[in-house]
């Protein structure tokens, strides 16, 4: 019973690391003000990035930062369009997740199928040893620890910082924040690339860890299910940590009653991440009056200064 | 330091001129920007613009294999225009097209020997029902949960794939296909027909045309339409005006839905003649810069759609011709719709000179004496 849990365990958090990056960062972006439905897109030329520089150099490190460039370099595009061409900021990250399927599905059409250098776990001396706790919790590679440092490091800035207060000033009212003379478009700049270069992450702890090969469309659908958990959470970091840990759970449960050659059809079972996140979206914004309070009240709101 | 050289002066109105001019620069840049990537890749831009773009429609199966190809596209793309036109953000085209593959295909498959004038008009109206059943459920959760149709729609997709799956890998799996996962060949009476001889132009690429053409009429010259262009414009108007908002974003949902059922339940008895498991190439998503592309207009939905249309084909011919991978139509699709958001600050914006600091400096002291 102890292995199964703990198989369970270590399962569960491998599975719920990719929706717990993509969705601190979607976090921020959206704190700010902008909606970028485009994390799909990111996480997958993130995924391709980072697997091609891993494979090319041998080094997964730097997969991993090359993935949160391109992660940020697409944030950027959907910054540029959105902020300064004051574009829609829907058809914008759509656009911005058809072309990343495109992108990533051109640049990892010689990578299919071969194999690259994974993230190497970690290996605490004597910790790793430990029965139960060690493999739950010091046999992972870095990228999960990341998760929660950076989860952590968000909600900390967020909340208790002078520059976490602006940037939500920001995405309640752009109008005031600007009056102010706070640089409205920078900082909107910046909260989006910093959501691209975590969803580039993500991607790449799918393609370095999860399941260390190229496919494309390889991210099935989590950066949307990233999308819902930030609404899910009502936008609060604690929240988003248990979201997270709930749809990785809801995913890898779908993978393990398949395994145990359960009398139901795969494709039902493969559903249940999507159906949760419908019927938790549903739970969630029942409450209209808490969904309006909590919301940043600017979001997906164009801005152009006129003076 | 900074020298600031443009910006962005509103105009004050929208710019009729750039309401059309801003596609077609779009387009252009498109072009250039896919040549350049072309070249990156090594390959000569202008034989690989041309045989993306060109090559595809010369030839005699050229124009038969576009209209194939553009008719579930502008069926879709001209009910996202009404859709988006009242603010609802269905995304989940690609679902409710699938669904409408599935009930229209279901029928087929239940009755293999009935007669055509029965069969496939039963099956038009199943592959809508099929598409309104899909995007019916995204408008209950909207207007009676309040859940965001933008995830609800996308979230159903990938069911509506996985419910696919399951019904063409088990219970209408083919018992003679050698087990692969596809159905039967349809019965000639399930079968579009074709409207020119020797080509593939099925009654789907007649309809298409003519829905949207419907769609445009209900846009602009009913009542309906009128409501759903204030709702999506100016909400509180909409509510002042006593329209129902639940109402209007129903009929929204249920106009696109049943036709991106149509579109699928065309696209299985017309173009494919069976259901299996890839019955579309992303048709659902295209229609989404479809309805941009052709500026949230119905009308404006055939030309996009032809255009995309395109952009598939030419995928084909640069994966045969030159060896490509055919994501080149994902990357043309996606870098179109960046340009024609872009471009399209244009409509409400002058871009106008400001010159350097240091000109500017000149100028005041100018002015000064």
């Amino acid at each position: 019973m102890s292995f199964f849990l703990q198989s369970f365990l270590v399962s569960v958090i491998a599975a719920s690391t990719p929706l717990l990056l993509a969705a601190t960062g979607e976090l921020v972006a959206e704190k700010s003000g902008v909606l970028n439905l485009g994390v799909e897109g990111m996480m997958l030329v993130g995924a391709i990035a980072g697997f091609a520089t891993a494979h090319s150099t041998g080094n997964p490190f730097l997969g991993v930062i090359a993935a949160i460039f391109a992660g940020g370099a697409m944030a950027l595009i959907f910054g540029f369009l959105t902020l300064t061409m004051l574009a829609n900021q829907i058809a914008t990250g759509l656009a911005l997740t058809i072309f990343g399927r495109g992108f990533s599905a051109l640049m990892g059409a010689g990578f299919v199928g071969i194999a690259a250098p994974t993230l190497p776990k970690l290996k605490v001396p004597l910790l790793t040893e430990l029965p139960f706790i060690g493999p739950v919790l010091f046999g992972h590679d870095i990228l999960i620890y990341f998760s929660f440092v950076a989860l952590a490091a968000t909600g900390w800035f967020l909340y208790r910082t002078h520059a976490g207060l602006i940037l939500r000033a920001v995405g309640d009212s752009h109008d005031a924040a600007h009056a102010i003379g706070y640089p409205v478009i920078r900082i909107r700049y910046a909260a989006a690339m910093f959501g691209g270069a975590m969803a580039g992450l993500a991607g790449a702890y799918m393609s370095l860890s999860y399941s260390p090969l190229w496919a494309e469309d390889m991210t099935a659908g989590r950066g949307w299910i990233a999308l819902a958990l930030v609404v899910f959470s009502a936008w609060r970091p604690a929240w988003l940590l248990g979201g997270a840990y709930l749809f990785g759970g809801i995913m890898y449960l779908s993978l393990y009653v398949q395994g145990l050659g359960v009398p139901i059809p795969s494709p039902f079972v493969s559903s249940l991440p999507y159906l949760g996140t419908v019927l938790v979206l549903v739970i969630i914004s029942r409450d209209r009056r808490r969904i309006r309070l909590n919301q940043p009240a600017s979001l997906g709101r164009p801005f152009h200064a006129t003076a | 330091m900074s020298a600031v050289l443009f910006r962005f002066e509103p105009r004050g109105e929208r710019s009729t001129l750039w309401v059309y001019g801003s596609p077609v620069l779009a387009i252009l840049l498109t072009i250039v920007s896919t040549g350049i990537i072309f070249a990156a890749m090594g390959q000569p831009p202008a034989r690989a613009v041309y045989t993306f773009l060109v090559e595809p429609l010369v030839g005699p199966s050229g124009i038969s294999a576009l209209l194939v190809k553009a008719s579930p596209l502008i069926m879709m793309g001209a009910g996202l225009s009404v859709c988006y036109r009242a603010n609802v953000w269905n995304i989940g085209c690609e679902g409710q097209f699938t669904l409408g593959a599935i009930f229209a295909g279901g029928l087929a498959i239940a009755m293999p020997d009935a007669s055509f004038w029965f069969l496939f008009p039963a099956m038009i109206l199943f592959g809508c029902l099929g598409g309104m059943f899909w995007a019916g459920i995204v408008a209950w959760l909207r207007t009676r949960f309040n859940a965001n149709e933008i995830l609800t729609s996308l979230m159903l997709t990938y069911v509506a794939q996985l419910l696919l799956i399951y019904l063409v890998t088990g219970p209408w799996r083919d018992p003679k296909g050698f087990g692969f996962p596809q159905t039967a060949l349809f019965s000639d009476s399930a079968t579009a027909p074709i409207l020119f001889a020797h080509t593939n132009i099925h009654l789907g690429c007649l309809f298409a045309p003519l829905l949207a053409i419907a769609a445009w009429l209900v846009l602009s010259k009913s009542t309906l339409g009128f409501q759903l262009r204030v709702v999506g414009q100016a909400p509180r108007a909409a509510r002042f005006g006593g329209f129902s908002e639940a109402r209007l974003i129903w009929i929204a949902l249920l106009i696109s839905g049943g036709l991106a059922g149509l579109a699928g339940m065309f696209e299985v008895s017309g173009a494919i003649g069976q259901l299996t498991t890839t019955i579309s190439p992303g048709y659902g998503f295209t229609a989404v810069i479809v309805a941009f592309l052709g500026r949230l207009h119905p009308v404006g939905a055939i030309f996009a759609g032809l255009l995309l249309a395109l952009s598939y084909l030419g995928g084909n011919s640069a994966q045969i011709d030159l060896g490509m991978p055919n994501a080149v139509t994902g990357i043309f699709q996606g870098i179109l719709l960046f340009y024609l958001l872009g471009c399209d600050i244009l409509i409400l914006y002058r871009l106008k000179r400001t010159g350097t600091q240091a000109q500017t400096a000149k100028l005041a002291e100018g002015a000064a004496e």
